[in-house]
């Protein structure tokens, strides 16, 4: 794919909660991809959340507060790069919803604008290629519903797991069914949330794939943990950690 | 319906090994079906876009075009009557029924009789109403109400449905042949069509420009009921009005082909008047009831507005993992599924029914097929915030009844943490150190009855990303 | 005069914040219309994949394909409309030579005191008003003449179209016909034999509507 925006020569990275507190080596991994494109990495040390889980939940005042704090953050005109199709969803699209009627509207439309989700930006702006240097490898890919359907990305995400020429990707017979996360979903209605998240991981099981690997930690963490506590095989890890693991050796 | 309810009917539901087999099998069916008989996405999108803009600009116009309606269908020798409440849509039902002297109705599939509990009202009053959809036929021998908007019997399979046949129907055999069910049902209901002194049906869309009912069908029940019997009784929400004729055809197409995968029914009646002089059959009087039951009260508001939109394709249910997984008589209300999780809060109340709202994990997968494009998940969210604002009762009835203190200091505990970076980073790193001791109770406890619990980082990507020397700014 | 339950509705829809919305744009077709041969073999393919029997042949030999239509089944009783050119012709067919052919009936009286033999007969011809090619549908425009449950209440239906009155579309069919300047009591669109897939979403055919659907389709 030819690249269609020029490569700038810095970019933020918003790393996202879930990333933060329990899977910083795929941000990590994320932002070494950038780097070795020859693209500054900014990480301000003022981010924290998106504001999605108290946007999905009804309480949009909290959730835009926090929205808010973002923005201001991420000031400068320059890219926002987000290792998450739910985050990128919410800050590319559901942010000029929340700010409607705001004063700050102008500002979160500016900033929805720059919003990149991770493969995304290592596709369609770095073009990036890699050389597969690990083992032969059976992995699936789950698609989130973010990822999938508001930022429309699994293509970019394919894109580069393809390159990845010892490893062999099995697609999922329900690759673009939710998995169950839904954020509070999963606890507001556990067995609902367990009934879909068990079928998802019976189908990773179908496919014999050692690892699902997937461009959102939320989905991870629940289709992980899902599978563990079944005593199954696979492990789940983030697009970004798996391709750095990949080129660089784990 | 309070929370209790529907928790108790989720687990009745999903331990139901058989009814999860159907449904699963069912809605995998539909979901490959409308994707080969929409294969074109381009195209897809464009009659999305296009059915979008009908139904917008036809509620948009909705006075106007209910006057107009009203009007023609008049013009043309149809009796047009309208009801605020399902208790008045069915005593006027009633009241056309015994001004007859009948003693049984015939009905095509409706949701709107449905919703009004017509069939057990009418019963009070010794009249019987007989389903001849052949789905609605099934469950009404087995006493139940639909479980799907299209096909309502869909929650059971062959065995089932052949025991039904053999216990309820005098004379009938036990037989799992679908073609054998069939004609035993076509032979039961024959006779009832023959001498039936009123028909029923509800109506797919109602065109304004000439005061003609379009109703589409497989079966040829809908024909039967709306043409044998001398009189016909037609029942449709009022948001069913579209303004032209030539508004058919994009609309017929996306809802056929999202509600069977077909490119068009066996059937498509369009009914502009009563018998006209000089012919032979027809009924001589047809009666247009016109529900409204909450939808004028909707209809206020231009964001939630967009639930009338819908016209009652099911597909939103075929494609939602929640109501695979559940079935419709899980949600415990006429509607279930997507649209029903939408609509049914606005009708019932958020303290009645608001918890529908909440069983969704928003994923979308409804909204991407909607022929007419309803924005479903951000009416879900439009819910939830309905359900815990601090505001003046507004349209939606029951706003704030979710309030508690827990969950709000919850979130706004959370909103400081997250404005608050120096704080956030102290608590992710205690959580790195001591998340483990956390007593695994309330939404821990729950998420950890299907998952491992999850294990906070030692490092914080925050204290990695320091550490790293990657710049702050 | 007092507020009626109409007003009442009404005055809430009137006073609701709106805005008139546009009406949409119509769909510019992608490509040229298919002529008619394309048109006829569409219909045709669309119906026969739903089970309805369809043959293309010259108008001149319809009667003799319609006796070896009926022939083949064992149809004793023909419901027709005689006041129709279709009915006038049939007549004097059979007034010709009816041998081994169904009787015909006449659909002459109101179904008030018609209702037994209506369910009673076999089969019925009746005339299709015109075709719609891109879903595979026949127009129906019941008439006095020729009413309505001929097309539903006997299990064999036997429609006769003009192949000049095959539509690319039912929109097509709409303005060409000009439908919005005066709507027949009923109209119908018919695709097929009547069926239902509400058992396991198994097809099974003749659920209410006629079992059988064959169309002439008259070149």
């Amino acid at each position: 794919m030819t690249t269609e925006f020029s490569k700038p020569s810095k970019v933020y990275f918003f790393g996202t909660c879930l990333i933060d507190g329990f899977y910083p080596d795929a941000g990590l991994a994320a932002i070494r991809l950038i780097e070795r494109e020859g693209v500054r990495v900014v990480f301000p040390s003022g981010q924290s959340c998106c504001g999605q889980p108290a946007y999905n939940s009804g309480f949009p005042a909290e959730a835009r507060a926090v929205a808010r704090r973002q923005i201001q953050v991420f000031r400068e005109d320059i890219p926002v790069v987000v290792p998450s199709g739910s985050c990128a969803g919410m800050m590319k699209h559901h942010y000029p919803a929340l700010f409607a009627g705001d004063k700050d509207l102008p500002q979160a439309q500016a900033f929805s604008g720059r919003v990149f989700e991770w493969s995304e930006f290592m596709v369609r702006v770095l073009g990036a290629r890699y050389e597969d240097r690990g083992e032969p490898l059976r992995v699936t890919w789950h698609s989130s519903c973010h990822a999938l359907r508001e930022m429309r990305v699994i293509e970019h995400s394919k894109h580069l797991l393809r390159q990845l020429q010892n490893v062999e990707l099995v697609e999922l017979a329900g690759e673009r069914e939710c998995c169950g996360f839904g954020g509070t979903f999963s606890v507001k209605h556990p067995a609902i949330s367990g009934a879909m998240v068990n079928d998802k991981v019976d189908d990773i099981e179908r496919t014999g794939a050692a690892r699902v690997i997937a461009g959102d930690c939320g989905c991870l963490m629940n289709i992980a943990g899902a599978g563990e506590l079944r005593g199954l095989p696979f492990a789940g890890q983030h697009l970004a950690e798996f391709i750095w693991e990949r080129t660089h050796g784990g | 319906m309070a929370a209790e309810n529907f928790e108790k009917n989720v687990d009745r539901a999903l331990a139901d090994a058989q009814l999860r087999k159907n449904f699963a099998f069912a809605m995998g069916n539909f979901i490959l079906k409308r994707k080969a008989v929409f294969s074109d996405a381009e195209e897809t999108e464009r009659l999305r876009a296009l059915c979008n803009a009908i139904k917008q600009r036809a509620l948009s116009r909705l006075p106007e075009l209910l006057e107009q309606l009203e009007a023609a269908c008049t013009r043309n020798g149809m009796r047009v009557h309208w009801a605020e409440t399902p208790a008045v849509a069915n005593r006027i039902v009633l009241q056309i029924i015994e001004s007859h002297a009948a003693g049984r109705v015939v009905k095509g599939k409706s949701m709107v009789s449905e919703e009004m509990h017509l069939n057990a009202f009418l019963a009070t009053h010794g009249i019987e109403a007989v389903e001849t959809d052949l789905g609605e036929f099934i469950i009404q021998l087995d006493g139940e109400t639909p479980s799907h908007i299209i096909v309502p019997a869909i929650h059971k399979n062959k065995a089932q449905i052949a025991k039904i046949f053999q216990e309820k129907i005098p004379g009938a055999p036990y037989t799992e042949d679908v073609a054998e069910l069939t004609a035993i049902a076509r032979r039961t209901l024959r006779r009832k069509f023959y001498e039936a002194g009123v028909g029923l049906s509800g109506v797919n869309f109602a065109v304004a420009e000439t005061g003609t009912l379009c109703l589409v069908e497989n079966e040829g029940n809908g024909r039967m009921c709306t043409t044998v019997p001398p009189v016909h009784i037609a029942v449709m929400g009022l948001e069913k009005v579209v303004e032209k004729l030539d508004d058919l055809p994009p609309l017929l197409r996306l809802l056929t082909g999202s509600a069977t995968g077909q490119l068009v029914t066996t059937y498509v009646n369009l009914i502009t008047s009563p018998r006209r002089a000089g012919e032979r059959d027809g009924p001589t009087e047809v009666h247009l009831v016109i529900l409204d039951n909450g939808r004028s009260r909707i209809y206020q508001d231009p964001e939630l507005r967009q639930t009338l939109q819908c016209v009652r394709c099911g597909t939103c249910l075929n494609h939602c993992p929640v109501y695979t997984r559940i079935g419709g008589h899980a949600y415990g209300f006429v509607y279930p599924g997507p649209i029903g999780k939408i609509l049914t809060p606005q009708v019932e109340g958020l303290q009645k029914a608001g918890e529908l709202a909440f069983a969704s994990s928003l994923c979308g997968a409804c909204e991407e097929v909607c022929p007419v494009k309803i924005p479903i998940t951000s009416l879900l969210r439009r819910l939830r915030d309905e359900s815990y604002s601090g505001e003046p009762q507004g349209i939606v009835p029951g706003r704030g009844c979710r309030q508690n203190v827990t969950e709000r200091l919850a979130w706004k505990g959370w909103a400081f943490l997250n404005t608050h970076p120096r704080l956030n980073r102290a608590v992710t790193a205690l959580l790195g150190m001591a998340g483990e001791y956390l007593p695994p109770a309330g939404p821990l406890e729950r998420w950890m009855r299907y998952r491992t619990e999850p294990e906070f980082a030692g490092k914080s990507l925050h204290r990695r990303v320091k550490e790293e020397g990657i710049a702050d700014e | 005069m007092s507020e009626t339950a109409r007003d009442r509705i009404l005055a809430r829809l009137q006073g609701a914040p709106r805005q008139e919305t546009p009406r949409p744009e119509s769909p510019v077709p992608a490509a040229a219309a298919p002529d008619r041969d394309a048109r006829v073999a569409r219909l045709k393919s669309l119906m026969e994949a739903v089970r309805a029997e369809v043959h293309v042949l010259p108008a001149a030999e319809w009667i003799p394909r319609l006796k070896e239509v009926l022939g083949a089944r064992a149809i004793k009783t023909l419901l027709y409309a005689p006041d129709t050119d279709l009915g006038f012709a049939l007549a004097e067919a059979w007034q010709q030579d009816a041998a081994g052919l169904p009787e015909l009936v006449a659909y002459a009286d109101p179904v008030e005191s018609f209702k037994e033999r209506l369910f009673g007969v076999d089969a019925a011809v009746t005339a299709a008003a015109g075709a719609v090619a891109d879903t595979g549908a026949l127009i129906l425009r019941p008439t006095a003449a020729e009413p309505r449950l001929m097309s539903l209440v006997p299990p064999v239906h036997i429609a006769v179209l003009k192949a000049d009155t095959v539509f690319p579309s039912l929109g097509d069919a709409m303005r060409e016909g000009r439908w919005a300047e005066g709507m027949p009591s009923n109209m119908l669109l018919i695709s097929g034999p009547s069926k239902t897939a509400d058992i396991e979403l198994t097809l099974a055919f003749g659920v209410h509507g006629p079992k059988e659907l064959i169309v002439l389709v008259l070149e």
